[in-house]
């Protein structure tokens, strides 16, 4: 993957380009719209909205009301408020603990992932040192290794250290974000200028505070790209937790979501609770899906920086 | 393992690249936090994972070095070559159709003949924001036969619909759910790509008095190459390591989804349901193996067309 990046290495970052506005190009000098092309476009649409929009006209239904009513419509009693009460309450009102864990994870592993992403990819590209080309090359290298590869390694080891079963075996992977780093490090070399360095280091400032009250705004966009990206990724893992935790009150939302399921789907002695996990379902997602709305250039960006370096 | 990163000869070649030759120290602190944790969380599981595929287990006599024993009785374990088969097939069918919808997507985006393509690209794209277990949740319910959407809309219109949770049916139900999550986030990668052309080349092409079909092929689809690569790898991983969609519609339809459904599964349930630790690792590591190989085999097809 990286040696196609010294064909592509533009100069200037797309992650700024999509910062300085839009470019359209020529053919729109000519726009017209193609009809043929609004209609396919809206069925690919309805095919990534409607999917959602079962799941928030189905939270609104009764355990009764699933079966007795069409999917894309409401049934006679609304119980959205009912539902949300039961699914705070049921089961000792687990599911409280479920969100609670998620914000934990995904916050403090995105946040430290962040952080560290952002000190490392920063010291690679502005500084050189020993082995320097070691840390990128294995960095690099790190982001082909399927990650999921290593969890039954990482369990085992983890409880050799006794960490099994406790917040830290989900968060201290999600620490180690090579993608993170890589995308800090592109990042740094394109929007840091040596010369703004320079003049900080005249001034007699130590590197730390350089980097504190200099390059730090600058890194702003990435640093928040950066963040988004890894607190989804914490925020929807789901093979990780599942394997480390054992302990139903340290769940995150995932894995207790997918018991309930396996609980629903077992004819064994508890009720199933379809409009439980339908509830919790949406709940879940509705955190994700505000984020991203609200945070867009920021995932474009990302997603822009990652394409065309790599 | 930090040795590795540390003691490595510096080389009077990396003057190439580098930033200039000061404070030689000063970059390895603002790094060693992040390597600290790579090499906690990533490195020493991968030797770990390693260290342990050359050991086996007995009842009498506890841990003993084995060689490549676990690896030979991996390679001739018909379980394993199925879980290698299905996921090779979910590769060769699923990946070409969702890269296929997201690159019409993108294109059709790209392509300035469509109104409200903000709106368009959003929503394409948020699916992928809905975690893989809650969209495997949501379409299990919508296939299945209790209250499932799929069924009711079948008896509306009349029309026979097939157990979407059987046997026949669950590999194309499962590439369904994957096509769902991930087509809008391929479609903004390949977006991504077309909005960095310059615009020159586009006046240029329209001066030479190329058309829109021909602009697509001449200058929008060599310009894609490099994002193309990047989402056939990232479908590469997925497909090989697909765990989470069917081991969630296992709960769902447990006697059509088996325990060596996926490689992954299969190293999971040999893990988790059968103490085969040392067994698990081996073929943890083999699936890998065959991931890595798939993924620079696709690089070095792409890099051979480039010519």
């Amino acid at each position: 993957m990286t040696q196609t990046s010294t064909v592509q290495a533009s100069p200037e970052a797309p992650v700024k380009k999509a910062r300085t506005g839009r470019r359209r190009p020529a053919s729109s000098s000519r726009a017209r719209t193609s009809p043929t092309l609004s209609i396919l476009m809206t069925l690919m649409l309805l095919y990534a909205v409607v999917p959602l929009l079962w799941l928030v006209i189905n939270s609104t239904k009764t355990n009764g009301g699933l079966f007795n009513s069409f999917g894309l419509w409401f049934a006679d009693d609304f119980a959205l408020g009912e539902n949300l009460t039961k699914l705070f309450s049921y089961q000792g009102g687990i599911y409280s603990n479920w969100l609670l864990n998620t914000v934990l994870y995904a916050g403090v592993g995105g946040i430290g992932a962040t952080i560290l992403a952002t000190l490392g990819g920063y010291g690679l590209a502005k500084f050189s040192f020993p082995g320097r080309k070691w840390v990128l090359a294995g960095v690099i290298g790190a982001m082909t290794v399927p990650l999921t590869a290593l969890a039954v390694p990482t369990f085992l080891m983890f409880s050799r250290l006794g960490l099994v079963n406790t917040a830290w075996a989900v968060i201290i992977p999600a620490l180690a974000s090579p993608f993170g780093l890589y995308l800090m490090y592109v990042y740094s070399q394109d929007s840091v200028p040596e010369s703004l360095l320079e003049a900080a280091r005249l001034d007699g400032a130590s590197e730390l505070r350089t980097f504190l009250s200099v390059s730090l705004r600058l890194l702003t966009p990435g640093f928040i790209t950066v963040l988004l990206f890894t607190v989804v990724a914490t925020w929807n893992n789901y093979f990780l937790p599942l394997i480390m935790l054992t302990d139903p009150k340290l769940y995150p939302l995932t894995v207790g979501l997918n018991q309930w399921s396996a609980q629903a789907g077992s004819s064994g002695a508890s009720e199933p609770v379809y409009n439980l996990v339908l509830t919790g379902s949406l709940v879940a997602i509705v955190p994700l899906i505000i984020v991203f709305l609200f945070l867009q250039r920021y995932w474009q960006s990302g997603l822009a920086a990652g394409a065309v370096k790599q | 393992m930090t040795s590795v990163t540390t003691s490595a000869p510096p080389r009077k070649t990396r003057r190439a690249k580098a930033p200039p030759e000061r404070r030689e120290w000063t970059g390895l602190a603002f790094v060693l936090p992040f390597l600290a944790v790579f090499v906690f969380a990533i490195v020493a599981p991968l030797f770990y994972a390693v260290y342990l595929s050359f050991f086996q287990d007995r009842l009498v006599g506890g841990s003993f070095f084995a060689g490549f024993a676990n690896y030979a009785q991996a390679l001739t374990d018909p379980l394993l070559h199925v879980g290698l088969g299905r996921v090779l097939l979910f590769f060769a069918v699923q990946v070409p159709i969702m890269l296929g919808l997201g690159l019409f997507a993108a294109l059709a985006i790209d392509s300035g003949r469509l109104r409200a393509k903000g709106a368009f690209r959003i929503t394409l794209f948020l699916p992928y924001a809905v975690p893989s277990v809650v969209a495997a949740l949501m379409w299990g319910y919508m296939y299945g036969n209790e209250f499932g959407l799929i069924r009711q809309i079948g008896d509306a219109i009349g029309v026979a619909t097939p157990d979407l949770l059987s046997a026949s049916w669950v590999l194309v139900a499962i590439g369904n759910i994957v096509t769902w999550s991930f087509v809008g986030y391929n479609m903004l990668i390949l977006y991504s790509s077309l909005r960095s052309i310059p615009t020159e080349l586009y006046e240029a092409a329209e001066i030479d008095g190329a058309g829109a079909i021909r602009t697509a092929f001449s200058i929008k689809l060599p310009a894609l190459r490099p994002a193309l690569l990047l989402t056939t790898i990232f479908s590469v991983i997925g497909s090989f390591q697909l765990f989470n969609e069917p081991n969630v519609l296992r709960a769902l339809a447990p006697t059509t989804i088996s325990s060596y459904f996926t490689p992954n599964m299969y190293a999971y349930n040999l893990a988790f349901n059968g103490q085969q630790y040392n067994y698990s690792a081996a073929v943890a590591i083999i699936v890998g193996a065959v991931t890595v190989v798939v993924a620079a085999l696709a690089q070095r097809l792409s890099r051979a067309g480039e010519k």
